[in-house]
């Protein structure tokens, strides 16, 4: 074996190696690296009160409250859903049918108290009127079937 | 191999290709701004704060490009003792920096206004701002020795570790929760972009590899220079 090729299985097995130990400590930390947590994850897991934590899925339709400064409303991930209670002024995205993470804890009813709401912004980019067709010819897919963040519906936790 | 490694070579490729690929910049730049900053329609929900995008974007892809060739380059020169490919990844390496903080700050200057906050600690933007990291180190270790040929080899081994980022980066809005939406263009199913966003996008990367490619030629033009004068400073001085 020449120096060359010993160099290049040294360098090919040491990024092997690498690679190797960092999906395994990326799959150890798996729950620790989401951002969020999901409604579905919610009932699974039992946080406890007082936890600080964020929580993420889609601003459920009809659920909107709006009592002076405080908001209420429900993030759902279309299996379940959980009460947020916000005081303070919510970013431009923020609606019904949209995206969004919340920071903060559970009360002891189950509610959780946010005391930060983030929009989530999904990966559909299209100009106003496509969207207005969209909507009108019924293909619209935004929004409510869960292409709008993760954590939701069909694949709940991951 | 060595055919290629000949610097005498490389100077005469990279000054027929200069020229070219500095007008095609230009050329692909005016056109891609002034379609993405003018003709390209807003967005539905985002309006005219889309227009980031054109430049977030394209940082991005050549934040990760240019951490590639710099590992690529690294790995030659590791195994191959390859003359130039140390030069390259020298050469590559603050250009990728440059990228990938214009990256940042877009995403952050965005991010105020569409998720409410500047920053987060997710997973998309923690291994970005690592990649940065990554580079500065780089950037650090190559230039922290006397001998030049003992700081490129250690940087090129810190090169080679940071690698792993690169598919932690691509894949993390895939493999955890982020606040980060998914990707839009490289996915399964085809790209969840409008077309009249997704060509100016397009146009924009490409003018940002069209300049990668001129600046590159000219660092490395100019790191063999440098590597000249100081070969003729030490037969000076050692006579």
């Amino acid at each position: 074996m020449t120096r060359k090729q010993r160099r290049l299985y040294f360098v090919g097995l040491g990024l092997l190696a690498l690679f190797a130990a960092t999906a395994l400590m990326l799959n150890a930390f798996k729950d620790n690296l989401v951002f969020f947590y999901s409604p579905t994850d919610l009932q699974t897991k039992k946080v406890e009160a007082g936890r600080r934590f964020r929580i993420g899925g889609l601003v459920e339709q009809g659920s909107v409250n709006k009592d002076g400064k405080q908001v209420r409303f429900k993030v759902t991930d279309m299996a379940h859903a959980v009460p947020v209670v916000f005081t303070g002024i919510l970013p431009d995205l923020f609606r019904e049918g949209q995206g969004v993470v919340a920071e903060g804890k559970l009360d002891d009813k189950g509610t959780f108290l946010a005391s930060d709401v983030l929009a989530k912004h999904d990966e559909n980019y299209m100009p106003p009127e496509v969207a207005d067709a969209l909507k009108k010819s019924g293909q619209w897919q935004g929004d409510k079937d869960g292409k709008n963040g993760k954590g939701d519906g069909k694949e709940p936790g991951k | 191999m060595h055919r290629f490694a000949n610097p005498a070579r490389f100077l005469r490729i990279a000054n027929v290709i200069l020229p070219w690929s500095a007008g095609l910049t230009v050329v692909l730049l005016v056109v891609g701004l002034a379609w993405s900053l003018f003709v390209s329609p807003p967005d539905y929900q985002q309006g005219e704060s889309v227009r980031i995008m054109y430049v977030h974007v394209p940082s991005a892809w050549m934040g990760l490009f240019a951490y590639a060739v710099m590992a690529v380059a690294s790995a030659v020169a590791l195994i191959w003792k390859h003359p130039l490919a140390d030069l390259s990844a020298k050469a590559s390496a603050p250009v990728g920096a440059a990228f990938t903080f214009i990256c940042l700050v877009t995403g952050s200057l965005w991010g105020k206004p569409m998720w409410g906050t500047y920053w987060v600690w997710d997973a998309r933007l923690t291994s970005m701002l690592i990649l940065l990291f990554l580079y500065l180190g780089y950037m650090a270790l190559v230039n922290a020795f006397d001998d030049p040929g003992r700081g490129a080899k250690a940087a090129a081994i810190l090169a080679l570790v940071g690698v792993v980022n690169l598919p932690i980066i691509k894949f993390s809005v895939d493999w955890w929760n982020t606040l980060h939406q998914p990707a839009s263009v490289i996915k399964m199913g085809g790209p969840a972009i409008s077309a009249g966003m997704l060509i100016p996008l397009l146009i924009m990367g490409l003018a940002f590899k069209a300049f990668y490619v001129t600046i590159l030629l000219v660092r490395v033009r100019t790191e063999i220079a440098s590597a000249k004068v100081r070969a003729i400073r030490l037969t000076q001085v050692h006579g």
